[in-house]
């Protein structure tokens, strides 16, 4: 890859074949990244291509299992966060770490509040405070609680802190993605404002048209490793083309067409003018029997919320959701249910599983109250028919009485959609279905996808892994910033097409999607 | 990279077969508290003269019968992931209805009928205001705690109310050696094991506890659940005051005042999670019996009744924290 010229800068960071796997995930495999003074450093790459896990390696979150970090030419360990503060690297993390309930001021000495005799310095904390607050251009009085401040405030709080810690790296997590477009100038002035006092600035962010307004350098991660360092002003289309660049493998075993339906029959899932205050509006689409349909876009562009929302998971302010011609009541898991919805949720362990119960017990979990009458479980029909599915799924296991926690992701996975087969779902959404899942469980997902679809069920797969959302699906709908940003078929749906769409090319922050509230 | 479990790979390697030694050492090893029970019996069976008569032992489970029933109750809370404070208070406030319908010459039927429904309606408040004021369970249930107290004090002018005949038989003895409180806290036994494994209530109260958010998108419906749990546990509340009133021949409205602490605690020595998903009926009737044979023996082996409130709380956090290890192991 082509190298900008080089800043004659002073080297501050290096990264040399960074290399870090989890159980069934190889989520870094080589990265090589530097970082000088004075310079802002984009890090781009798909969701899941590795960039979160590398800041966690920068701070001290996870211990790399190969290859070294470098800061200021010397080897060094950083193994834990603070050994990061210690050489100087802050992050500002995409959740904050701020107490709501404290002061700015003791928010940003927590845990090193000046001390006379042992007792807080007010007077000098705060005085201490107001200066770092004037550096970056908040006026609100260092005594005012972090909870008042809109998230902009916070995430200027937050910086103070980096400053007061004399961060030389400053490591921010899509510091863009909550703000408006004139929090963005604002910020990034300060930003500038930092780069000129020689700290160093990685900086991640999905907004393509922010680079070259902000960036010196970019470097493009994809699968774990870094494809390509690129100086900002590089079309954006390149930097798309780097981030996506690879073929779709034979890995999906999806015939493509295979299930594009007559366009007359009525579809299994219908949903129109779904809309929520400030989290989604105008969605509007169908599913038919036989199809899968894709759901592409960024991470926080509101995808896991509609589909929640068509579940009945969470509420919705507007729209009709129609399974099989039936409209469906809002917020009622237990009618979508009964209307032949089922919802595999992104999160497995934490809302797919009972993570301490019986596979039998799992998978019963739907059709509990079908198999009762008067109240009364019948337990060994119920038993019998999960182990009927659990055979058919191929769920790999000690025993039906083994508890899910103990299986692999995939086999935990099949237990999840397991469930809903038992209660004879007939649309099935599927967020993530394959994400955390190694290679070969992840074909049998796959496969498992088109045995559905063949005998007439509909599939609604939300995924942010692009080869597969290509690979699989019949229809791709594309969501960007709470909105279905453009629909394709499985003819049109390239990469570079789908990435144009998530990434969209209105400006960035017009939006005023909020970190979206889940659950209840 | 993620490794399957091998079908039958425990099956094909079962370690050492089924011989009998084994099985003992699995089962005292899956029922911590019963090895802990026998294990106390055994002892103080050598130490006491007085403690493996038939006599005592019928002492012991009439002692436990009160405790046993509130815990029992209890169990649905804390095996869905809450937890409930105010089964004394209940308890006593139920006793005392039961009195005083008895001396308003309410048939005796009908009496004790309006007494479980008003343990029934003291839980289905602590639901509602769990379910649908989302107050977490602790606060609900502190609060009906001091309102349930308060509402017996009420009623009975803060005098305790004498019981008739007809309703202290509950507390007496059959024959001579069968009390009513043991056959009714059997009785509470079986019903709280047949609700836990047999019902769909049941099963929901393993769902909610073990995974809320997994349970309300599987189609269980969460909040009427919740409902019902704590009016199962106000329900036997009521049994418990009714069984304590007329145990003493008396309803008193400072009856089992501090009760729900033991019954927590005998819930928790029998195995079941404070965070839910985790009990069992027949864990829960060993705790209560451990407390029970616990305070008997102590009593019976002169220990001051000053250190063995001492005693009682080092075995109550031995045996969560065996359980812990246990478990890590």
């Amino acid at each position: 890859m082509t190298t900008p010229d080089p800043p004659p800068a002073r080297e501050l960071l290096r990264t040399e074949g960074i290399r870090k796997t989890f159980p069934g995930v190889v989520a870094l495999d080589g990265v090589d990244f530097d970082l000088r003074a004075g310079e802002v450093h984009v890090l781009l790459g798909e969701n899941g291509a590795g960039k979160s896990t590398l800041i966690k390696v920068l701070s001290g979150t996870h211990r790399p299992d190969a290859g070294r970090v470098l800061c200021d030419g010397k080897a060094v360990r950083i193994g834990d966060a603070e050994a990061a503060e210690k050489l100087g690297i802050a992050t500002i993390h995409q959740e904050f770490n701020l107490v709501p309930h404290l002061s700015i001021a003791e928010n940003l000495f927590l845990g090193r509040q000046p001390r006379r005799f042992g007792i807080v310095d007010r007077k000098r904390m705060e005085a201490d405070a107001q200066a770092l607050l004037k550096r970056v251009g908040v006026t609100a009085p260092p005594r005012t609680p972090v909870r008042e401040l809109g998230i902009a405030g916070r995430q200027m709080v937050e910086i103070a802190k980096a400053l007061s810690l004399r961060a030389r790296v400053l490591i921010m997590d899509e510091p863009t993605a909550v703000l408006t477009s004139e929090e963005v100038n604002r910020l990034f002035g300060i930003v500038r404002g930092l780069r000129s006092e020689g700290v160093g600035i990685v900086l991640i962010t999905h907004h393509l048209e922010e680079i070259p307004a902000i960036g010196d350098r970019v470097t493009v991660l994809r699968d774990g490793r870094s494809v390509g360092q690129v100086p900002a002003n590089t079309p954006q289309d390149d930097l798309v083309t780097l981030m996506v660049g690879r073929s779709i493998e034979q890995q999906y075993p999806r015939k493509a067409g295979s299930g594009t339906p007559a366009a007359a029959d009525q579809p299994l899932l219908r949903v129109t003018g779904l809309r929520r205050q400030g989290v989604f509006q105008d969605i509007s689409f169908e599913v038919h029997a036989g199809e899968v349909v894709g759901v592409a876009g960024l991470v926080g562009a509101g995808r896991t919320e509609v589909v929640r929302a068509v579940f009945g998971a969470d509420p919705y302010d507007a729209g009709r959701v129609e399974v099989a011609g039936k409209k469906l009541p809002r917020g009622d898991v237990w009618a979508s249910h009964a209307a032949g919805l089922g919802l595999v949720p992104e999160d497995r362990k934490g809302q797919g599983l009972l993570p301490d119960a019986s596979v039998t017990d799992n998978l019963g979990l739907v059709t509990l109250r079908e198999s009762s009458t008067g109240g009364l479980v019948d337990r060994s029909g119920l038993r019998k028919e999960a182990s009927r599915i659990a055979e058919r799924l191929g769920v790999r296991m000690a025993g039906m009485e083994q508890h899910v926690r103990t299986l692999s992701g995939g086999n935990q996975q099949k237990v999840v959609i397991g469930k809903w087969l038992l209660a004879k779902s007939r649309v099935l959404i599927l967020d993530e279905p394959t994400r955390g899942i190694d290679v070969g469980a992840k074909v049998e997902i796959y496969q498992l996808i088109n045995e559905l679809t063949a005998s007439g069920h509909a599939v609604l797969m939300i995924s942010s892994d692009l080869p597969e959302v290509l690979g699989m699906s019949d229809r791709v709908l594309v969501m960007s910033q709470g909105r279905i940003a453009g629909e394709l078929t499985a003819r049109d749906a390239t990469q570079d097409a789908v990435m144009a769409l998530a990434v969209g090319t209105s400006a960035p922050g017009t939006s005023e999607m909020e970190d979206s509230p889940r659950g209840h | 990279m993620a490794i399957d479990t091998q079908p039958g790979h425990r099956l094909d390697k079962r370690p050492g077969g089924n011989r009998p030694p084994q099985m003992a050492s699995r089962f005292l090893k899956e029922n911590g508290a019963l090895g802990a029970l026998i294990a106390m019996v055994v002892l103080l069976a050598f130490m006491s003269g007085d403690f493996l008569t038939t006599q005592n032992l019928l002492n012991v489970g009439v002692q436990a019968a009160v405790t046993a029933i509130l815990a029992f109750g209890v169990t649905f809370a804390i095996v869905s992931g809450g937890i409930d404070l105010s089964v004394g208070s209940v308890a006593a406030f139920s006793g005392i209805m039961l009195g005083w319908l008895g001396t308003q010459g309410v048939p005796i039927w009908l009496a004790f009928v309006l007494a479980i429904a008003t343990g029934t309606a003291c839980g289905l408040v602590n639901g509602l205001l769990i379910s649908y004021g989302k107050l977490p369970p602790f606060i609900a249930t502190l609060a009906m705690l001091s309102a349930a107290r308060g509402l017996a004090l009420v009623l009975s002018d803060g005098t305790p109310i004498t019981l008739p005949e007809s309703v202290s038989w509950i507390g007496e003895t059959i024959g001579d050696w069968l009390p009513v409180p043991v056959i009714v806290m059997i009785v509470m036994c079986v019903i709280t094991a047949l609700v836990l494994i047999k019902t769909y209530s049941g099963r929901a109260m393993y769902a909610i506890g073990g995974n809320e958010e997994a349970a309300h998108l599987s189609g269980i419906r969460v909040r009427r659940q919740k409902l019902v749990i704590y009016a199962l546990v106000g329900a036997f509340a009521a049994v418990a005051g009714i069984v304590l009133a007329s145990r003493l021949a008396s309803a008193q409205p400072q009856a089992a005042d501090g009760y729900e602490l033991d019954a927590i605690a005998a819930v928790v020595i029998g195995g079941a999670s404070l965070a839910g998903g985790v009990g069992k009926a027949s864990g829960t009737l060993v705790g209560a019996l451990i407390l029970a044979v616990l305070r008997n023996g102590l009593n019976l082996l002169d220990v001051s009744a000053f250190w063995q409130q001492v005693v009682i709380g080092a075995v109550i956090a031995l045996a969560v924290l065996l359980d812990t290890l246990r478990r890590r192991a």
